[in-house]
């Protein structure tokens, strides 16, 4: 496994928006393939003490199939799903996919934006079936619907329950505590 | 008086009991309903009959090939289930197992589609444990995050605080000492021992070796002993943060550990002579609730459990945190995925554990406990009688706390119950933007239907102690 992701390659693909995008393609086989098959596929590398993170941003359209695409070569351990919520960023949510390779040991990141406006996107559990219960988490706390599920309902919290908690409008304290004596709320 | 029928002979010409009336039989749709009114389905009221429960979503819903029968069948991925389809659906029922229910270790609730004594098809629920953890860290500054973390999975709680610091640190950059690196190996090390130790006492009761209870928890108070006399609690220690550790290991510390590696492997012997070739034991585990390696890849189980059905997995080999790739330990693999296998696979992973520990008492090195980067660090107390800026920078540490480079981090350790990840993003303040945790028991309580469909009842309990599933961790 490489840890080292130098650029030795540089190529200039047309950008889904329109005007040229230089992109960079790993260096590494792999994901230079993913990088080639996807034109959305951004590329980027996160390196600390002790961790190493290869991240792709792709565009929603393009998701579903780099998902299979990178299970297809190779990174067939699903880990984790969850969605952020940046409230002042276009696009408003990110939602964001870890799968590791178990042979060699390396592990990637998916990034896709997602626009408040229709917060949705196409569900990845018949790829990874595990991913099942961290949409529906991602669906309960963060409200991002995810197309194609088999069961896209609440999961931790009641079923009654209005809007998203983890959203960054809902604040700390805006569910009145009712407690036992009380009689009325509100 | 002679209406009433006579119980001591057993008059059978009148049926004492009439027989449930399934409202099936009048109503095609009413067997939703019938599952939510649970055996109050035959009454004569229709109107009385709701069409939602309070449970909403969180029904089992009709048998069909949709993809949700197919998840709660557990054929998902591999389809293994042997079961006929040829019954009728009054030959099956839907059962209600938890959230009270002694052995489901938690608050954890499991709709159940039963045929006769086998189970058909299995549907979790969950968040009856809920608390919003992912939330309030985001009210929490860095350092008070270790001790909302810590509650998660509550019976390994430095895993919690190691991940959390370490996905902090990667985004400060910060160097930890040796010293720092080494005592949390110490720790983690020893908690996973104590989380199998208390794993085997409830997996052995949980199959009818309720003796086991007793000698699993006796030695897992050892380990707590410890605990406590290092960082002052028995459980949710807030003892690894962000830097380092809060305290040094206390004096005698050695002699401690000494006694624990002498204790611990021979509790460990006294367990397998009582389970290894007891039959009862072995005729419950072996072969009851199989997960196959592609399964467990495919949901995202990981620990003790895909390392049974023979996937040589461990987050310490394959991307090793906290300095742990200098010490010398091996992975126990299983092979086949069943309950048997994770039991020999967690206590031999406790014999590595105690052989890290080993390494570690010999090797500790001096130095500092925490970081001397006073970003993070606060100045020693003898610098705040002597100097205003260290008052002030104190003061600042603690009400405001350090502010985090903006970025986004993700630390995964191997918990006792595999991957605990954290995934930490920050906008350059002094409180996460988000946290979010990757809990090994939430993918594991997913891969539930997998390993318990098509098995007896009986053997759900024995599947359900094996995946050791810990509810703060799945809920949150």
């Amino acid at each position: 496994m490489s840890e080292e992701q130098s650029t030795t390659e540089e190529g200039r693909i047309e950008g889904a928006d329109g005007p040229e995008i230089e992109r960079v393609l790993p260096a590494d086989e792999t994901l230079a393939a993913l990088a080639t098959e996807f034109a959305s596929a951004r590329f980027e590398v996160f390196e600390a003490a002790g961790a190493s993170w290869d991240i792709v941003n792709v565009s929603a359209d393009e998701y579903h199939a780099l998902v299979a695409a990178a299970q297809a070569a190779g990174y067939t351990l699903f880990i984790d799903l969850c969605a952020v919520d940046y409230l002042r960023r276009t696009p408003r949510f990110d939602v964001v996919v870890h799968i590791e390779s178990i042979t060699p040991a390396r592990r990637l990141r998916i990034k896709i934006g997602v626009p408040a406006s229709d917060a949705s996107i196409a569900s990845i559990t018949d790829i990874f079936a595990g991913a099942n219960f961290f949409e529906r988490e991602a669906y309960d706390l963060m409200g991002v619907d995810f197309t194609g599920h088999p069961d896209m309902t609440r999961i931790l919290l009641p079923d009654e329950w209005e809007g998203h908690p983890l959203r960054k409008d809902a604040s700390v304290g805006s569910v009145p505590i009712q407690f036992k004596a009380s009689y009325k709320t509100t | 008086m002679s209406d009433t029928p006579d119980l001591v002979t057993g008059d059978r010409e009148t049926p004492i009991i009439e027989p449930p009336v399934s409202v099936t039989e009048v109503d095609e749709g009413a067997s939703r309903r019938e599952v939510h009114d649970m055996w109050v389905a035959g009454t004569e009221e229709p109107e009385w009959v709701r069409t939602a429960t309070d449970e909403g979503a969180q029904e089992m819903l009709p048998e069909g090939d949709d993809p949700a029968a197919a998840i709660q069948r557990g054929i998902a991925v591999d389809d293994d289930f042997v079961d006929s389809d040829d019954t009728d659906a009054d030959q099956r029922q839907i059962i209600n197992m938890g959230p009270q229910h002694p052995s489901t270790h938690g608050v954890l609730r499991l709709h159940l589609e039963l045929e006769g004594e086998t189970i058909r098809r299995v549907k979790p629920i969950i968040g009856y444990l809920h608390t919003g953890m992912e939330k309030t860290a985001e009210t929490l500054s860095y350092m008070q995050g270790a001790t909302n973390v810590t509650r998660m999975d509550y019976l390994s709680p430095f895993h919690n605080e190691l991940a959390y610091s370490l996905a902090v640190e990667q985004l400060l950059r910060v160097e930890i000492p040796a010293r720092a690196q080494a005592i949390r190996i110490l720790m983690t090390e020893l908690n996973r021992v104590a989380s199998h130790l208390l794993w085997v006492a409830t997996q052995g009761m949980d199959v009818g070796a309720v003796s086991m209870m007793l000698f699993g928890w006796q030695d897992r108070e050892l380990c707590l002993e410890f605990f406590e006399k290092v960082t002052g609690l028995r459980m949710n220690h807030n003892y690894i943060r962000p830097g380092g550790v809060a305290a040094d290991l206390p004096d005698g510390w050695e002699d401690d550990v000494e006694s624990l590696l002498v204790k611990l492997p021979a509790g460990i012997d006294r367990h397998e002579a009582i389970l290894n070739k007891n039959p009862i034991f072995l005729d419950r585990t072996r072969g009851v609730g199989v997960i196959t390696p592609e399964e467990c890849r495919q949901y995202g189980v990981s620990g003790p459990i895909a390392r049974g059905s023979g996937i040589a997995h461990d987050l310490r080999k394959a991307f090793p945190y906290s300095g742990i790739e200098q010490y010398e330990f091996d992975v126990p693999v299983g092979k086949h995925g069943d309950v048997l296998d994770r039991y020999f696979v967690r206590m031999e992973e406790m014999r590595q554990s105690l052989r890290i520990v080993h390494q570690v008492l010999n090797t500790m090195p001096a130095g500092d406990y925490r970081t001397e980067d006073r970003k993070v660090t606060p100045p020693p107390r003898k610098r705040i009688d002597e100097s205003m800026e260290a008052l002030i920078h104190h003061f600042k540490l603690f009400t405001e706390g350090f502010r985090v480079p903006a970025g986004e981090a993700y630390q995964g350790v191997e918990s006792p119950r595999g991957h605990l990840g954290v995934y930490i993003v920050s906008q350059g303040g002094a409180r996460p933007w988000r946290l979010h945790v990757r809990a090994p028991s939430f993918a594991a309580v997913q891969a539930m239907p997998v390993m318990m469909t098509d098995s007896l009842v009986a053997d759900l309990v024995a599947t359900l102690a094996s995946a050791d599933p810990v509810l703060g961790d799945v809920d949150r």
